[in-house]
């Protein structure tokens, strides 16, 4: 059973006003955390507190809390998503971490995501992305065919929800040197790449999301593989590697 | 004001059909004249946004999150149902129909229901032609798995993670209008308040979360689909942001609010581990597919478990009680969400919690059984026929890991346990709410042009929501359902022309809501907004909770009335009006939860019965179920908003009928 107890940490946390006021590094001291916290949970008691001294809390993103809507971030000791590999911020919880350690808390650093206010950015880059192509032109009026007369291959529909399983969080972008999108980009174009649905638009589509995912301003990828490591759902390199081949086959065309 | 349900006439079966076929059509030229407005993205809202915009209209879409792909609708984990007898066990529309309105404890509209047993079929054909990837089988076909409270298996599932492949799907279609030019998308931004013209819903006013901004916006109809209520308790397994604030202030503005006090109590979640808990996670039900349910038969051992004394593993077989399968042998652990909230709660009432928190809550579902099962039958797949136990071990186990992985790693992550060595410890959690804004057979509300969809209206599920039903309805709501009767609606709009935001009801909307925001920047007070929102869940969950009594809630009533008063008088606000600020949007939304909680608590006063997720502690049996009064509660219970003396509200009674099934007690045994 995991032992309940208490630790006190020291925090320095990125504070900047708006996307135009020039940040900083502030620090916090925290007591009393419980090690059954939520990294999260640790940072709702730091701005309890700070509240109650009457200082504007730290804004920091997050939604379901329980790491599937993509929403929270934060680089934490410099790592994507914290220490933990393979979870998002809210899935952290403080027993990963010491009584007395100082803990630095940043926003994704990256230039297609701009800050917004302290650990907050602004990730509609990936949106824009999707919107040029992520999709399949299927009407939504309801006249389909039965589910099941398309029959999918379990290991293409495997793979393909692998791809899926993509939460949108930026965390690749983010830890990426080059600031690249290639992992995002490639699990969206993968998973209709795997599905007879998406084949119909293949070539537009990746030419379309390729050429979008530039447009925002993000790197290019020289395969270091950091994002594979750094992203909280294990959306593989492999999906990388497809992106470029239907990308390749697309412009042959 | 009497309730009109508009429920079509005719057969059961028929009604849907004639229903569309007598509806008002606008033609296609005539459609992008009309502006509609769509408050919320998720399931429901997505869907119905990317089908408007498909049909030519033009469509703004709002929601808080810095994108549709985040609603809370990416969180369910189950599955979604349908009835397409793919499994051919017997299911059709009119047993999934049965099945629901039984499972809502017969204070659904049957007509609602049946509608979304018919269109369910096709929601699945929708979700596949758009790529989501459900699980399949070898062959190629879909897969499917079973729930609480149904003998068939009509589940569709993607893993652990249905809601996220749907709500991507939606929001794949959503973006694909997006890039079309054909929605406005605008995403962190919160509809705080309605605009009528003319008694009609015309416009929205909305904050652009990170500018402050105030933005005023017009539209022929307003479709509301924000999602449930269920962050009242403040505890539950809501996303943060869930709220009820776009509802509430339709209400306010004459919608009627029907049914609030039947909350869905799930119960499988991870139990609350201390005082700075902000939410609760849910484990999905699938996995009372393959767990057991049991805490100690004996005091002493439960006791020794909570003093960390015993483990699980080494309480013996005969020493458990499997109370779900005791007490309800026909469906065991599938009993509905309901039963088996209950049936944990007074076990651990009981005092045979497993769970060293401060209550003591807290019981086990336990894989073990199922590890060897499974492990077995893998063996023998592989012509293993003399497997030794920890090769059956090792195959349970991997079986486990590809059907639940994902729910297994989070339990983990969360509780720092193992859970293919040890139980799993789960409690109720306050999860999904029935009860919602009051809307017709078209889904419209008692303002004109105001629809709600999804989990913000009322209308299919009853007292309790089956497992796998919420997803059906959202997508049922935006695919199928609002498209014709919102036309219907806007067919005598074709010559209304663009509706200008400099209209009066504009401008002083939006002086409303600039003075409630004023008024909490400015207020001089000294404690958080949470510290308000956790008061209110704690009255909530010990009086409007699993159990409800007429003390109780007649406590909850003036407690929360005291409450109210004090949030206002000394809630502090840091930061600006101007800026990005979580704590000004969290006061916002707690002061209509305030609000909200008390019409809660009045609703379950006066319904005077046990049925579903309301559970009336003076109206059960010797065996301690519930006791429905259908002679006296037969009916939707829809609140009118007279001021903001919640006290004041008026009650009004829309009459159940049942013609098409026969009305039984629930019994799962
Ligand atoms: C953990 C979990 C698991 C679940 N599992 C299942 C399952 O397996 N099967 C099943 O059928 N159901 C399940 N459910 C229930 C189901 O997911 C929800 O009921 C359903 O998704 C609700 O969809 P919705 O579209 O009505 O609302 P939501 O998805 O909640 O969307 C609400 C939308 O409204 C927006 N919004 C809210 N307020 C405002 C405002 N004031 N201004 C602007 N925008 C606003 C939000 O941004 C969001 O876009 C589960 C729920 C949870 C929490
Ligand atoms: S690929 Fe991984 S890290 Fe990148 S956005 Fe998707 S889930 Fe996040
Ligand atoms: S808050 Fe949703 S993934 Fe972390």
């Amino acid at each position: 059973m995991a032992s309940k107890k208490n630790i006190n940490i020291n925090l320095k946390i990125w504070r900047q006003k708006n996307a135009k006021a020039k940040g900083s590094m502030e620090t916090y001291k925290l007591d009393n955390v419980s090690t059954d916290s939520s990294f999260l949970e640790m940072l709702d008691q730091l701005n309890e507190e700070l509240i109650n001294k009457q200082i504007e809390p730290v804004a920091f993103d997050h939604d379901c809390r329980e790491g599937i809507c993509g929403m929270c971030s934060l680089y934490i000791n410099g790592r994507a998503h914290g220490p933990d590999t393979g979870i998002t911020t809210c899935q952290l919880h403080m027993r990963m971490f010491n009584d007395g350690d100082t803990i630095f808390v940043e926003p994704w650093r990256s230039k297609a995501f701009p800050v917004i206010k302290d650990l907050v950015v602004d990730r509609t880059s990936f949106e824009r992305i999707q919107q040029a192509g992520g999709f399949v032109s299927v009407n939504t009026s309801g006249n389909t065919i039965d589910a099941n007369a398309t029959p999918v291959p379990k290991h293409d529909a495997d793979k393909a929800f692998e791809a899926a399983a993509c939460i949108g969080c930026g965390a690749c972008v983010a830890t990426c040197k080059n600031g690249s999108a290639m992992l995002f980009v490639g699990a969206k174009v993968s998973q209709f790449a795997l599905l007879p649905q998406g084949k119909v638009e293949a070539t537009q589509r990746v030419l379309n999301m390729v050429r979008q995912m530039d447009e925002e301003g993000f790197g290019n990828c020289t395969n270091t593989g950091a994002c594979e490591i750094e992203c909280p759902k294990g959306i593989s390199l492999e999906n990388i590697a497809r992106m470029n081949r239907e990308f390749l086959k697309a412009s042959l065309k | 004001m009497k309730l009109d349900s508009k429920i079509p006439d005719g057969h059961i079966s028929e009604k849907w059909t004639n229903h569309k076929n007598n509806l008002k059509l606008v033609a296609p030229n005539n459609r992008p004249k009309i502006d509609i407005i769509i408050v919320g993205t998720g399931l429901a809202g997505a869907s119905a946004a990317a089908s408007f915009a498909e049909m030519g209209y033009n469509v703004k879409a709002f929601c808080y999150q810095d994108s549709p792909r985040r609603a809370h609708s990416i969180a369910a984990q189950g599955g979604i149902n349908a009835a397409k007898n793919y499994q051919n066990d017997g299911d059709s529309i009119y047993r999934l129909f049965y099945d629901t309105i039984k499972g809502g404890d017969y204070r659904a509209r049957e007509a609602n229901v049946h509608r979304l047993a018919e269109v369910s079929g096709n929601i699945i054909d929708q979700c596949v032609a758009q790529g989501v990837p459900f699980a399949r089988e070898y062959g190629g076909m879909l897969d499917n798995r079973s729930f609480g409270g149904t003998q068939v298996q009509r589940t569709f599932y993607a893993a652990g993670q249905t809601g996220q492949q749907l709500l991507l799907g939606a929001y794949s279609a959503l973006n694909r209008q997006i890039g079309l030019g054909r929605v406005e998308m605008y995403n962190r931004h919160e509809m705080l308040e309605l605009v009528k013209v003319d008694g009609k819903a015309r416009g929205i006013i909305a904050r652009n979360l990170i500018t402050g901004e105030i933005e005023r916006h017009s539209a022929h109809a307003v479709i509301v689909a924000t999602g449930g209520y269920g962050n009242v308790y403040f505890l539950s397994t809501n996303a943060m942001g869930s709220n009820v604030t776009a509802a509430w202030k339709i209400h306010r503005q004459g919608a009627l609010f029907a049914n609030p006090a039947y909350v869905q109590i799930h119960p499988t979640c991870i139990p609350v581990h201390g005082t700075n808990q902000s939410k609760l996670t849910l484990m999905s039900e699938s996995l009372r597919n393959s767990g057991r349910i049991w805490v100690p038969k004996k005091k002493e051992d439960a006791e020794a478990i909570r003093a960390g004394k015993l483990k699980p593993v080494q309480i013996a077989e005969g020493d458990r009680d499997y109370f779900l399968e005791r007490r309800y042998p026909a469906f065991g652990n599938l009993v509905p969400r309901d039963v088996a909230s209950r049936a944990a709660k007074e076990r651990c009432d009981a005092g045979f919690g497993i769970e060293a928190n401060d209550t003591n809550e807290g019981v086990y579902l336990d894989f073990s059984t199922e590890i060897q099962n499974k492990g077995k039958q893998a063996a023998y797949a592989k012509g293993n026929h003399n497997p030794s136990a920890a090769e059956i071990t090792a195959l349970g186990k991997q079986w486990l890991e590809e059907k639940y992985g994902n729910l297994f790693t989070m339990y983990q992550k969360i509780t720092d346990e193992n859970p293919y060595e040890t139980p799993m410890k789960i409690y109720p959690a306050v999860h999904y709410t029935m009860g919602g804004v009051w809307v017709d057979y078209n889904l419209q509300s008692t303002i004109p042009g105001c629809f709600v969809a999804g989990e913000a209206n009322f209308s299919d599920h009853g007292a309790n929501r089956l497992g796998a039903s919420a997803l059906m309805q959202g997508l049922a709501d935006g695919y199928f359902v609002l498209p014709y009767t919102v036309s219907n609606y806007l067919a005598d709009d074709i010559r209304t022309g663009k509706i200008s935001t400099d209209l009066p009801e504009f401008v002083e909307a939006e002086n409303r809501v600039k003075d409630q925001i004023n008024s909490f920047i400015n207020n001089k007070g000294t404690k958080s907004v949470d510290h308000f929102h956790k008061r209110l869940g704690n009255i909530m969950w010990n009086k409007v909770g699993m159990g409800r009594n007429e003390n109780g809630l007649t406590e909850a009533i003036s407690e929360i009335a005291a409450l109210k008063e004090e949030f206002y008088k000394n809630v502090y606000v840091p930061g600006s009006n101007d800026e990005l600020n979580p704590e000004l949007e969290k006061a916002l939304r707690v002061a209509d939860f305030i609000e909200l909680g008390q019409l809660m608590a009045m609703d379950a006063l006066q319904r005077k019965e046990s049925c579903g997720g309301h559970f009336r502690e003076e109206y059960q049996d010797s065996e301690g179920e519930t006791l429905r009064d259908d002679v006296n509660f037969s009916f939707v219970g829809a609140w009118e908003y007279q001021g903001s003396d919640i006290n004041k509200e008026v009650l009004h009674k829309e009459d159940l009928k049942y013609d098409f099934i026969k009305i039984a007690a629930r019994n799962y045994k």
